[in-house]
């Protein structure tokens, strides 16, 4: 059997609306993949979760990719979902690395896409701007050495081995929690009052 | 329940002729014993050789046979940690925290390829050896061990605490770590975490 390419209707609609801001689209083995201009990149989110003719109302995941033509500019994926209609998109922003890696984050219409957009800051440095809580996600907090994910990445990382056991051992797990982690529903009554005390004060501080 | 003496009871005397109810041992000898035979497990399992360490504690191989009745996910209950399964440098302050709240005397076995030198994973996420966090008794190789491998490796350590000597302070010193913030000197663990075989002219990617 072989693979028909058909294009997703939903490039038609995205081009009749937001005309250039839909940069191209192509059909790889099936999908639909469509880039976009990364400065519209949220309200063509919006319109593809909202629109009634489009429901996209599941965001399967967000990741990006980093090619190895070092021309290439960095994109981010944004993987959709109509559970309703049964229909998958595809949408690439494409993000200069000449400019800062800067794009709007998509929490506030997707609340899922809060620990995707924080992998894909901790693995690739691509800021989310107005995420809630854009912090590491896989590496410690106080991860030195860049994002692992990044071509010019060395795959043993910067530090020698010793330098990263220092830097290992020396960071506080209990130092970086959250106030969410840390409010996790039962846990507060047994905190510390001084920890029950700076969660009242909505402040993250160091714990000895 | 104490020594027969020469000149007791008679009816004691001729219990005591058929079996004698007193024996003579070296201190060491007894406590070893005790010790190997009660080796509680603290499982630090993080990979697939947990699954490994689980079948060995379920009922085909069954490590209770040998002591390990006891699963303390407690360290403060347990004598003897295995690390079952590679171990990344975010867990590396936690396991250190987990020996360092284990009670002397305490043992650690290594299990598997990960554990004892990162295995595969010679990349910037993966502590290569947990012997350059904490201390480690025995290393069971394989990937993963099967559950033969494990009970081999915990006979070795069983072996191992039988040779002990209780006058030895040094067994059972506590090895914080350093000023430095490190178990082992720096030099050492870039020695020990240097790759094997082809891996040494693995040029880094950049």
């Amino acid at each position: 059997m072989t693979a028909v390419a058909v294009v997703s209707p939903s490039v038609a609609a995205l081009r009749a609306r937001f005309g250039s801001a839909i940069l191209r689209d192509r059909v790889i083995c099936g999908d639909t993949v469509v880039w976009v201009a990364a400065e519209s990149a949220h309200d063509i989110l919006a319109w593809l979760r909202d629109d009634p003719e489009q429901r996209f109302d599941y965001l399967t995941d967000v990741t990006a990719v980093e090619y190895r033509d070092g021309e290439l500019p960095l994109e981010v994926v944004y993987q959709l979902r109509s559970l309703s209609r049964r229909a998958d998109l595809r949408v690439k922003v494409e993000l200069d690395k000449a400019s800062p890696l800067e794009v709007d984050s998509v929490c506030d219409l997707w609340s899922g896409a809060n620990w995707v957009e924080r992998e894909v800051y901790d693995m690739f440095g691509i800021t989310f701007r107005n995420h809630p809580d854009l912090r590491r996600i896989l590496m410690w907090e106080t991860y030195a050495e860049g994002h692992p994910l990044r071509k010019d990445f060395p795959l043993r990382g910067h530090f020698s081995r010793s330098e990263q056991t220092r830097q290992a051992l020396a960071a506080k797990p209990e130092s970086h929690y959250s106030i969410e982690e840390l409010a996790i529903a039962g846990s507060h009554g047994e905190l510390s009052a001084d920890m029950q005390e700076r969660l009242a004060r909505g402040e993250r501080g160091e714990v000895d | 329940m104490g020594l027969i003496v020469p000149d007791a009871e008679p009816a004691v005397a001729e219990v005591s002729g058929e079996s004698p109810n007193w024996v003579t041992a070296r201190l060491s000898d007894l406590v070893n014993w005790g010790r190997t035979r009660s080796l509680w497990p603290m499982p630090f399992g993080t990979a697939c050789c947990a699954i490994e360490f689980m079948a060995t504690a379920a009922g085909r191989y069954d490590i209770s046979r040998f002591g390990m009745e006891r699963q303390g996910f407690s360290p403060r209950q347990a004598d003897v940690l295995i690390c079952a399964g590679r171990l990344p440098f975010k867990l590396a302050p936690v396991i250190r925290r987990v020996w360092d709240q284990m009670p002397q005397p305490k043992w650690s076995i290594s299990m598997g390829a990960c554990a004892s030198s990162g295995g595969i994973f010679d990349n910037y996420a993966m502590v290569q050896g947990i012997d350059t966090i904490i201390p480690v008794d025995v290393y069971v190789p394989g990937c993963p061990p099967r559950p033969e491998g494990l009970l081999y490796g915990i006979f070795m350590l069983q072996k191992k605490i039988r040779g002990e000597s209780l006058s030895d302070g040094q067994l059972r010193l506590e090895r914080p770590l350093g000023p430095d913030g490190l178990f082992r000197a720096p030099a050492v663990i870039d020695e020990i975490s240097e790759p094997f075989g082809n891996s040494v002219q693995q040029t880094r990617s950049s």
